[in-house]
């Protein structure tokens, strides 16, 4: 303890700098409301006094959605803005670009918001950590219930990219597991973006499945759910779907909501546990406008650095790492903790149903689903984990 | 079965309706102005968009209400055209081919964060058409009617067209300037009035086709770039000004598109591109398009004769690649990062400049040959385990090897159709690296690529970069002073005459694609060890329209231009993209604003300078340019 003055001195009194890197321009929906929650987090620590006794300064950058101008930005913000560590990351492809960066440069990398596994399985590293619930964690989730349901014969639809493929992949994995007499019928791969809807939809009912898993979300997912609205390929059948419930992209759907879906998700305007109840508050008071996903994602992973660079003392990197590894941090969904097997936090997602309430889709009978608890065994993630 | 390949058909005539909508707008657009219109795909956005806001203003649930709204919103993007043509087009008519689509691509992103402003981030669902909201019972599943709706408006919009086009003077009009421009001109017809209204005809067909989306799909933005390249095909695998070409065509892709999800349903991000590929093969001039003949004569201005640099120009050279070597001395080394990648996109530009400044072939889709590159020495770090200087050398061959065997169709076309062939291959390069997952990573690249130990520092990595791009480029400033680029020159001012004096334009034109690939791949893996990773992304449009981009603003009759369009396009967007969230308009409008500028590009409108003080010092005694014309 006598030494921490002279640490702050040597540091020098100037604020400790982020460097938040993401695809603003190209992904708004979500970043927007990302950025928001961001700055809301940060106002709050530095209104407290900081941290380490030193204000925090975030310097942000867009990628555009391009990997390649993402490292860029990652070389400049280390090198130039000599930034103390980096965080965010929309797509999988961006943040692992980031991740083998941090590696590379041993620099500590927060990744907020991409999904992909291999982020801390496959090319999981010392200097990546990761705040939101992975494809894995979700699908599983998702299994649970879909596991319950009498359906059979299952068709898929997912995006054609890391994301989609990978969600098909353990959704099918796992459910076989759960219920060895299942079928898979029929799988289609849209495009991202592009979905060709009538045919999509046309190409699933003609496979007659009973279920159907949908991976598609944004403008892809609306797109398929007028189409299938009106040619009647959810009436009868049930409908497990990824994300569906996040404000982002549920909201868009507004009257046209397909009720009855089983989704993750975020039921904004009825959670109401106190740290939920506090963030919304503030959220509301300072941008007159609900919490999207994206701004609870925003706000933890601000929340959860700054709680490392408190437990830690320092911001040397790796003393940081050391200190990141098991740190429990709260969060707008209650407390949760970055693992130190894998550095995922345990960060859970809601899981509940589709409904519409005066014209707009919203979720009930949901649940929060602690992400601790859909995780593989720990011999497992070792197995997948080659960086240890 | 066969219900669902009757219904299948339908959806498939269904979406063919709106691409034909933007298509056949964009191939009057360019039949008559020559101008490809990198942001028709804005205005059928800005469509959808101005479309949802009035209908949504004037009351969705009544038929005035919604059909209304979708006509204002139509004549409102055509009002939105006349300004972009009078504001910016009308002012570059006279410059090089291609050149306008450096300044329309400044409008796709001026126009991306208009609308990001106007209209928010959230995506707008637009309400069910009045009367079309329901379905029928066609061979026992259920169909909506809007579908059915769109189906015949293509029909019925193609009939509309033909009427004006055969029994009215404006289309008759158009029909002539579409065959023959100077002629028209010189009959004394008012080019502007035309070229204004055409231009508007066409922005009001876009918006059009946005607005009638609105029922079957949300407004979103990035509707934009993924309706501009199929638009794309669907002109080019019509023929190019031929507006029935583009109905079939669109019919073409919709049905396609509708089966081919049923039977390769990961392949729908290529189809299109493949089919454009096969048909531009078969049918270089497109399924109903014919041999222009105006065109043959050129309808640029003409370009100037290139000369070997004098002493000023050599001087200035070597002053700029003794600064640039000497920048590790004086410049922190994060700058140093920067004038890396400026230096592998200057080697990038200059590749693409080679097969299209003297080589006469512009290439929509050169990102193929970098991208190759970068994944040459990837899967060989990745697969064969090579460390960087072996992989440095195998890498270009990929990218020479896949020059070798495009350039073999691609010079067989020529100006747009090239273009578009080269495009058509970039994306399915694009696709293999996306699709092939077990051996490229898809989407989620190949990591790890970083450079050898001794090349691992920052000013190590700058002058292995530095050194190999400045030969390079030198290398190929030398082959267009060679025989070689003699007769690439020749080839591209007259074919006719140059096959007449016993030059093989074909294989001449095969050589300098094949070289132009091989530099990039150079290029390319040089970026691929300076990132350390590899991506699908280095071989999308996007890059290969950045490459066009520097080359155009630098200009493309000059050999230093690519080199000083990428350090001006590049350093520009990177400064940008860190000064303001806002980047995309800035950097359009700059784009605009040089491009009214200086017509000729950067270095062009220097030269164009020089050569004036020249004129006037000496009275006309330098003749420095040399006229292109001689049709055959």
């Amino acid at each position: 303890m006598l030494a921490a003055p002279s640490l702050v001195r040597a540091q020098g009194a100037g604020s400790i700098k982020i460097g938040e890197i993401n695809s603003y321009t190209a992904q708004p929906a979500f970043l927007k409301p990302y950025r928001q929650g961001w700055e809301l987090a940060l106002e709050q620590v530095n209104a407290g006094g900081g941290v380490l006794g030193r204000k925090i300064e975030t310097i942000f950058r867009d990628d555009a959605g391009k990997p390649e101008d993402a490292v860029r930005h990652a070389g400049d913000l280390i090198n130039a803005e000599k930034v103390d560590l980096l965080s965010g990351g929309f797509l999988s492809n961006v943040g692992l670009a980031l991740t083998d960066f941090a590696l590379q440069n041993k620099r500590l990398y927060a990744a907020s918001e991409p999904l992909s596994d291999a982020l801390v399985w496959a090319k999981g590293n010392r200097y990546t950590f990761r705040l939101r619930p992975s494809t894995y964690m979700q699908a599983a989730m998702l299994v649970e219930e879909a596991a319950k349901l009498k359906a059979r014969k299952w068709a898929l639809v997912a995006p054609n990219y890391e994301y989609g493929q990978s969600s098909i992949k353990w959704f099918k994995e796992l459910l076989k597991k759960a219920r060895p007499d299942v079928e898979f019928v029929a799988e289609q791969y849209p495009a991202l973006g592009r979905i060709d809807a009538g045919a999509t939809v046309q190409a699933l009912e003609a496979s007659k499945p009973e279920a159907i898993f949908n991976v598609t979300f944004a403008v892809d997912l609306t797109n398929l759910v007028r189409q299938g609205n009106t040619r009647g390929l959810f009436e009868g059948r049930d409908v497990v779907s990824m994300l569906t419930g996040e404000p982002e992209y549920l909201d868009p759907l507004g009257a046209e909501t397909p009720t009855g879906w089983i989704v993750t998700g975020y039921p904004h305007a009825d959670l109401a546990t106190p740290e939920h109840v506090k963030f919304r508050d503030a959220y509301k008071a300072k941008y007159n406008d609900y919490p999207r996903l994206g701004s609870v994602v925003g706000f933890d992973t601000m929340n959860s650095i700054a709680a490392a660079l408190a437990k830690a003392g320092t911001t040397d990197n790796e003393k940081l790492i050391d200190a990141m590894e098991g740190l429990k941090f709260p969060s707008a969904f209650g407390s949760a903790e970055y693992r130190a097997i894998d550095h995922q936090s345990t960060l859970g997602a809601f899981v509940g149903k589709t409904a519409l309430k005066d014209g707009k889709g919203v979720m009930v009978d949901w649940r929060y689903a602690d992400g601790a608890k859909y995780l593989p065994s720990d011999d497992v993630v070792k197995t997948m984990r080659p960086a240890g | 079965m066969f219900d669902l390949i009757l219904t299948q058909t339908l959806n498939g005539l269904a979406s063919a309706s709106s691409l034909f909508l933007v298509a056949s707008g964009l191939s009057i657009i360019f039949g008559v102005t020559r101008i490809v219109n990198f942001a028709h795909g804005s205005l059928y956005m800005l469509g959808a968009y101005i479309g949802w806001t009035l209908v949504t203003w004037l009351g969705p649930t009544s038929g005035l209400g919604f059909w209304g709204g979708v006509g204002l919103a139509a004549l409102l993007v055509a009002i939105i055209g006349v300004v972009i043509e009078v504001a910016i087009l009308r002012r570059i008519y006279q410059a090089p081919e291609l050149f306008q689509l450096l300044a329309t691509f400044g409008v796709v992103l001026m126009i991306q964060d208009i609308a990001l402003a106007t209209w928010g981030a959230e995506d707008k669902l637009g309400p069910r058409a009045p009367g079309f909201k329901s379905f029928v019972i066609l061979f026992d599943n259920r169909f909506p009617t809007y579908e059915l709706l769109l189906i015949a408006i293509g029909p019925l919009v193609l009939a509309l067209l033909w009427f004006l086009f055969q029994k009215t003077r404006w289309g008759t009009l158009v029909r002539a300037a579409t065959q023959d421009r100077e002629m028209v001109a010189a009959l004394g017809v008012n080019q502007r009035l035309l070229f204004t209204s055409v231009f508007a005809f066409g922005a009001g067909l876009a918006g059009l086709g946005g607005a009638l989306q609105l029922p079957r799909e949300a407004a979103t933005l990035h509707m934009d770039l993924s309706m501009i390249s199929e638009a794309f095909v669907v002109v080019v695998v019509g023929g190019l000004g031929s507006v029935t070409g583009a109905y079939l065509a669109a019919v073409l892709i919709g049905i396609l598109h509708a089966f081919g999800i049923l039977i390769f349903p990961k392949i729908t991000l290529v189809l299109v591109f493949l089919v454009m590929a096969v048909v531009l093969v078969v049918k270089p001039y497109g399924l109903m398009g014919r041999r222009p003949v105006g065109a043959a004569r050129g309808t640029a201005t003409a370009e100037p004769l290139l000369r070997p640099a004098d002493r000023a120009a050599k001087l200035a050279g070597l002053v700029a690649l003794i600064l640039l070597a000497a920048a590790p001395l004086v410049t922190p080394d994060y700058l140093l990062l920067t004038l890396t990648e400026l230096v592998i996109f200057a080697l990038f530009a200059a590749s693409l400049h080679f097969m299209m400044g003297p080589g006469g072939m512009a290439s929509f889709g050169h990102a193929a040959y970098f991208g190759l590159g970068a994944y040459g020495a990837a899967l060989a770090v990745k697969w064969l385990g090579a460390p960087m200087e072996p992989a440095l050398i195998f890498a270009p061959f990929l990218a020479g090897i896949a020059g070798v065997v495009f350039g073999w169709f691609c010079v067989r076309l020529s100006g747009v159709y090239l273009a578009m062939l080269t495009l058509a291959f970039a994306q399915i390069a694009w696709a293999t690296a996306f699709q092939w997952v077990e051996l490229t990573g898809g989407d989620n690249g190949i990591l790890g690529v970083w450079p050898s130990h001794w090349a691992v520092s920052k000013t190590a990595f700058y002058y292995l970069a530095l050194a190999i791009c400045a030969a390079c480029v030198v290398l190929l400033r030398v082959m267009v002073f060679s025989p070689l680029g003699y007769a690439l020159r020749a080839a591209r001012d007259n074919p006719l005459r140059t096959e007449a004096i016993g030059i093989d334009t074909m294989r001449v034109q095969w050589v300098a694609f094949t070289i132009a690939a091989f530099a990039a791949g150079i290029a390319g893996a040089l970026f691929a060890f300076f990132k350390g990773s590899v991506f699908p992304t280095y071989m999308a449009i996007p890059r290969s329209v950045d490459a066009l981009l520097m080359v155009l603003l630098g200009g493309v009759q000059t050999v230093s231009g690519p080199i000083v369009g990428a350090f001006a396009y590049a350093g520009l967007s990177e400064q940008l993209m860190k000064m303001t969230m806002y980047w995309r308009f800035t950097l359009g409008l700059s784009i605009v604003l040089l491009v009214v500028l200086f017509p000729r590009g950067l270095v062009g409108g220097f030269l164009a300078l020089r050569e004036r003080r020249d004129r006037s010092d000496k009275d006309g005694a330098v003749v420095t340019r040399l006229a292109t014309e001689g049709a055959p």
